[in-house]
C-alpha cells in the first residue's frame, strides 16, 4: 500500500566514514506535524539533507519515501520536483539570482488556473514561415503569462508572512539577516507547495512576530494542502503555534522516544537528559557522566563504556 | 612574403603627415621583433601561433561589398560603420551635428594630426606600430566643451574575408564639462586578424562611458588595445565584454593623469570551445586624490582558457589615491584553464589600494540550495553561471547593452550546456 507522506525506514547515514544517522524509523502523513527535538549534534540537520539528497553524506542503509515514491538514489532536483520542500538552517546566498528567477525556474511551481496547462502546439498544422513565427511568438506569450503568474504568487506569499517586497529582485539570501533569510525559506515553501516539508530550525532568528506568521503560514498549508510537516526545532514556542501531532526525540542519530506535544514541556524543563542516558552514546562530558551515573532510569552500564 | 611592408604602408591613402607617420611606424615594426610568451606581457598567451605572413590587408572592393545586416539594436542616437577599418558611414550625423558633435576621419580633420596617438604614447608595442602604420582611416569622435550628450553612439566595426587584417582606430575626446556614451561592437568573419587601437581622453571634469562589446567569430585572433586618459575631476566608466574570438586580447591601459580622476573599469568575458581570452590591465595613477575600481569577471567552459593579469601603479606624485583590484572566475568544465594574476606597484604611502582573485567551479552548496527547490542541475548550473556576471552587469554604463550582454551570456551558456548534455546522454 502506498502511504501518501515520508515514509522513512532504518535510514543510516554517514560522513567520511563516521555513522551519523543510525536506523531513522519515521512516518510523516499527508496533513500531519511532527516535531523533532535533540541536542546539537544529535543528526538532526544531517537527517533533513539526507533527506534531501545532499552529496556529501554516503547513505549506508534503509529507505525514504515519499508518496510511494522511494527517493534516495534521486538527484535533489528530482526530490523537491517530486513534493519535498527543506528549508535549511543556514539558506546560502546566490549571487545575481532573485527570488522570481529562482520560481520561474522549479519544477515545483504550480499556478492557478489557465496558465499551469496551458499548451501552445509549436509544431502546428502548418508549414508556413509565418505560422512558425506565430508558434514562436505564442510561445513567448505563454511563457511571459506563466512568468506574469509566477511573480503575482511570489508576491502574494511575501505579503502573507510579512516579507518585505524589496528583497524579491535581489539576489536569493544575500546581505540579508539570519530572520530575513528564513523568511525566504518560508516565502518559498508558500510558492512551491511541496507535499512534505522539512523545515530545519526554520524559526531560529526570526523575532516573535515573524515566527508567529511563519508558523501560521506553515499550519495552513497543513490544514487547507495537507502538507505534511517534519520541524526540527530547539524551541517550544514555535510548536506553540504549529501544534504537533507527535514530538520525537532524537539523539544519537535516532529517534528514542516519540509522544505527545507534553514531550516538548518535558524537554523545556528537563533538557534531554533522560533519553541521552537510554542511547549508546555516552555522553561527553565528566559532569554528565555522574549526573548519568545517578539517573534511576539510565543505563546502568554506562559507565562502562566510557 | 609579407603584406606588411613599407612600401604598403606609404601607399595607403591620406594627406602627407598622416602617410609619413604610417611610414615611420612601418620602419619602426619592421626593426622590431614579434614579441615572445617569454615576455611578462605575453605570458600563457599563444602569441607564437601567430603567423603574420599569413595575412593581407583588405581590398577596397572587400570594404565597398560588405553591408552591416547583423547590427545590434541598442538605440543609438548615431551609428557609425567600420569596415576592415575604413569609414563607411555615419548614420544620424545630423543629430551629432546639431550638438557639435564631429565624427570624422583624422585625415580630414584638422586637430586630427594632433589626436591621433595622443593618448597611446607610452603603452605602444609591436602591435600598436602595427595599427600606426596600417590604419586606413582613423576615426575621429569629437563632443565638445560643455556639451551632454543623450544617448548612445555606437561604433561597429566589421572585419570581413579570410586571411585578411584589419587595423581599425578609432579616437574619442570628450571636451570638458561634456558627456557622452559610446558603444563599440567588434564583430568578424573566420580566419581574420583585428588590431584595434582605441585612445579616449576625458577632458576636465567630463564623463565617458564606453563599452567594447567583442563578438568575433571564434576562428578570428584580435590583438586589441584601449588606452584612457582621464584628466582632472573627470570620470570614465569601461565596460569590456568579450565573447568572441580564438584567441581574443584585450589591453586596457587608463592614465588617472587630473587629480580628481575616476574610472570604474569593468569587464564581463566568457569563453568556450577552445578560446583563449586575454586581458591585461593597466591603471595608472598619475596625479593626487584619484581613484580607479576594477572588476572582471569571467567564466570558461569546455576547453576554454582565459588570462587576467592586471597591474595597478600609484606613481610618488599619487597620493591619495584609492586604487582596487577584483577579477573574478568561474570554472564550468574541468577542462577549462584559467590564470589570473593581480600586481601592485605603490610608489606613494598615503594610499589605499586592494587586489584579489578568485578561480573555481560552481559552488557546490549554491547548487544545492537552488536544486532544492527543484531547479534541474543543469538549469541551476545556468541561473549561478549567469548570475555571477550580475555584478558587472547591473553596473553597465549603458542601460541598453546590459541586456543585450545578458542575452549573449544566456545563449553561450545554453549552446556549452547543451553540449555538456549530449556528452553525458
Amino acid at each position: 500500500m502506498i502511504v501518501s507522506g515520508l515514509v522513512i525506514e532504518g535510514l543510516e547515514a554517514s560522513i567520511s566514514g563516521s555513522a551519523i544517522l543510525t536506523g531513522v524509523d519515521l512516518t510523516v502523513g499527508s496533513g500531519e506535524v511532527h516535531a523533532v527535538m535533540g541536542p546539537n549534534g544529535s543528526g538532526k540537520s544531517t537527517l533533513a539533507h539526507v533527506i534531501a539528497g545532499r552529496s556529501c553524506y554516503d547513505v549506508t542503509g534503509g529507505s525514504v519515501r515519499l508518496n510511494g515514491l522511494e527517493l534516495l538514489g534521486l538527484p535533489t532536483w528530482r526530490r523537491a520536483e517530486a513534493g519535498l520542500f527543506l528549508t535549511m538552517q543556514a539558506p546560502i546566498e546566490v549571487p545575481g539570482v532573485s527570488l522570481y528567477g529562482l520560481a520561474m525556474s522549479s519544477k515545483c511551481v504550480r499556478i492557478a488556473d489557465n496558465h499551469q496547462h496551458r499548451q501552445v502546439d509549436v509544431s502546428g498544422g502548418t508549414t508556413g514561415e509565418d505560422s512558425a513565427v506565430n508558434a514562436q511568438d505564442a510561445k513567448q506569450d505563454a511563457r511571459a503569462a506563466i512568468d506574469t503568474a509566477i511573480s503575482e504568487r511570489v508576491r502574494e506569499e511575501s505579503q502573507k508572512i510579512g516579507f518585505d517586497e524589496r528583497f524579491l529582485d535581489r539576489s536569493v539570501n544575500v546581505d540579508l539577516s539570519g530572520g530575513e533569510r528564513k523568511l525566504t525559506e518560508a516565502l518559498q515553501l508558500g510558492v512551491l507547495s511541496p507535499s512534505v516539508a522539512v523545515l530545519d530550525e526554520l524559526d531560529s532568528g526570526l523575532d516573535v512576530d515573524a515566527v508567529r506568521l511563519v508558523a501560521r503560514r506553515v499550519k495552513k498549508a497543513v490544514e487547507d494542502d495537507g502538507l505534511g510537516v517534519l520541524a526540527i526545532s530547539h524551541y517550544n514556542r514555535f510548536f506553540e503555534y504549529l501544534k504537533p501531532d507527535v514530538v520525537h526525540i532524537f539523539i544519537g542519530g535516532r529517534i528514542c522516544a516519540s509522544g505527545d506535544a507534553e514531550l516538548t514541556d518535558i524537554v523545556e524543563a528537563e533538557g534531554y537528559e533522560r533519553w541521552q542516558a537510554d542511547t549508546d552514546q555516552p555522553a561527553g562530558s565528566e559532569d554528565a557522566k555522574s549526573e548519568l551515573f545517578d539517573d534511576p532510569f539510565g543505563d546502568p552500564f554506562a559507565d562502562r563504556l566510557i | 612574403m609579407s603584406h606588411f611592408t613599407v612600401d604598403t604602408a606609404r601607399a595607403l591613402p591620406g594627406p602627407d603627415w598622416l602617410k609619413d607617420r604610417r611610414t615611420a611606424a612601418a620602419e619602426e615594426f619592421i626593426a622590431a621583433s614579434m614579441p615572445t610568451e617569454s615576455e611578462e606581457e605575453w605570458r600563457y598567451s599563444p602569441i607564437a601561433d601567430l603567423r603574420l605572413d599569413s595575412y593581407r590587408l583588405a581590398d577596397v572592393g572587400e570594404v565597398a561589398d560588405h553591408e552591416m545586416d547583423d547590427k545590434m539594436a541598442v538605440g543609438a542616437i548615431a551609428e557609425v560603420d567600420i569596415v576592415n577599418g575604413c569609414l563607411v558611414s555615419v548614420a544620424g550625423l545630423q543629430t551629432l551635428t546639431s550638438h557639435g558633435v564631429t565624427v570624422q576621419s583624422a585625415a580630414d580633420y584638422p586637430a586630427g594630426r594632433d589626436l591621433l596617438g595622443s593618448v597611446i604614447n607610452g603603452t605602444a608595442d609591436y602591435f600598436t606600430q602595427l595599427n600606426d602604420a596600417f590604419t586606413p582611416t582613423p576615426v575621429i569622435i569629437e563632443i565638445p566643451a560643455n556639451t551632454m550628450l543623450d544617448g548612445v553612439i555606437a561604433v561597429h566595426h566589421h572585419t570581413t574575408h579570410n586571411g585578411v587584417a584589419s587595423f581599425p582606430r578609432l579616437i574619442v575626446r570628450v571636451g570638458a564639462n561634456a558627456q557622452a556614451q559610446i558603444v563599440n561592437v567588434e564583430s568578424s568573419e573566420s580566419g581574420v586578424l583585428v588590431v584595434p587601437v582605441v585612445e579616449l581622453d576625458v577632458q576636465h571634469a567630463g564623463r565617458l562611458s564606453y563599452v567594447n562589446l567583442q563578438r568575433h567569430h571564434p576562428q578570428a585572433w584580435q590583438v586589441a588595445l584601449h588606452a584612457a586618459q582621464v584628466h582632472r575631476d573627470a570620470q570614465f566608466v569601461n565596460l569590456i565584454a568579450g565573447f568572441g574570438g580564438g584567441y581574443a586580447r584585450t589591453r586596457s591601459a587608463t592614465t588617472l593623469a587630473g587629480r580628481g580622476a575616476t574610472g570604474n573599469l569593468l569587464s564581463a568575458y566568457l569563453g568556450s570551445g577552445d578560446q583563449t581570452l586575454d586581458f591585461r590591465t593597466f591603471q595608472d595613477h598619475a596625479a593626487a586624490d584619484t581613484t580607479s575600481n576594477l572588476l572582471y569577471i569571467g567564466a570558461v567552459g569546455d576547453t576554454a582558457r582565459s588570462i587576467y593579469t592586471g597591474l595597478i601603479r600609484v606613481r610618488p606624485e599619487a597620493r591619495g589615491t584609492n586604487a582596487f583590484q577584483t577579477n573574478r572566475n568561474l570554472k564550468l568544465s574541468d577542462q577549462a584553464w584559467v590564470e589570473s594574476v593581480p600586481n601592485l606597484e605603490i610608489e606613494n604611502n598615503e594610499v589605499r589600494c586592494s587586489h584579489a582573485s578568485t578561480v573555481g567551479p560552481i559552488d557546490e552548496d549554491q547548487l544545492y540550495y537552488l536544486e532544492s527547490r527543484g531547479i534541474p542541475t543543469q538549469t541551476a548550473e545556468r541561473l549561478i553561471a549567469s548570475g555571477f556576471f550580475e555584478e558587472v552587469l547591473s553596473t553597465s554604463p549603458v542601460k541598453a547593452v546590459e541586456q543585450e550582454i545578458r542575452n549573449t551570456i544566456a545563449a553561450k551558456l545554453d549552446q556549452q550546456l547543451r553540449i555538456a548534455e549530449h556528452a553525458i546522454g
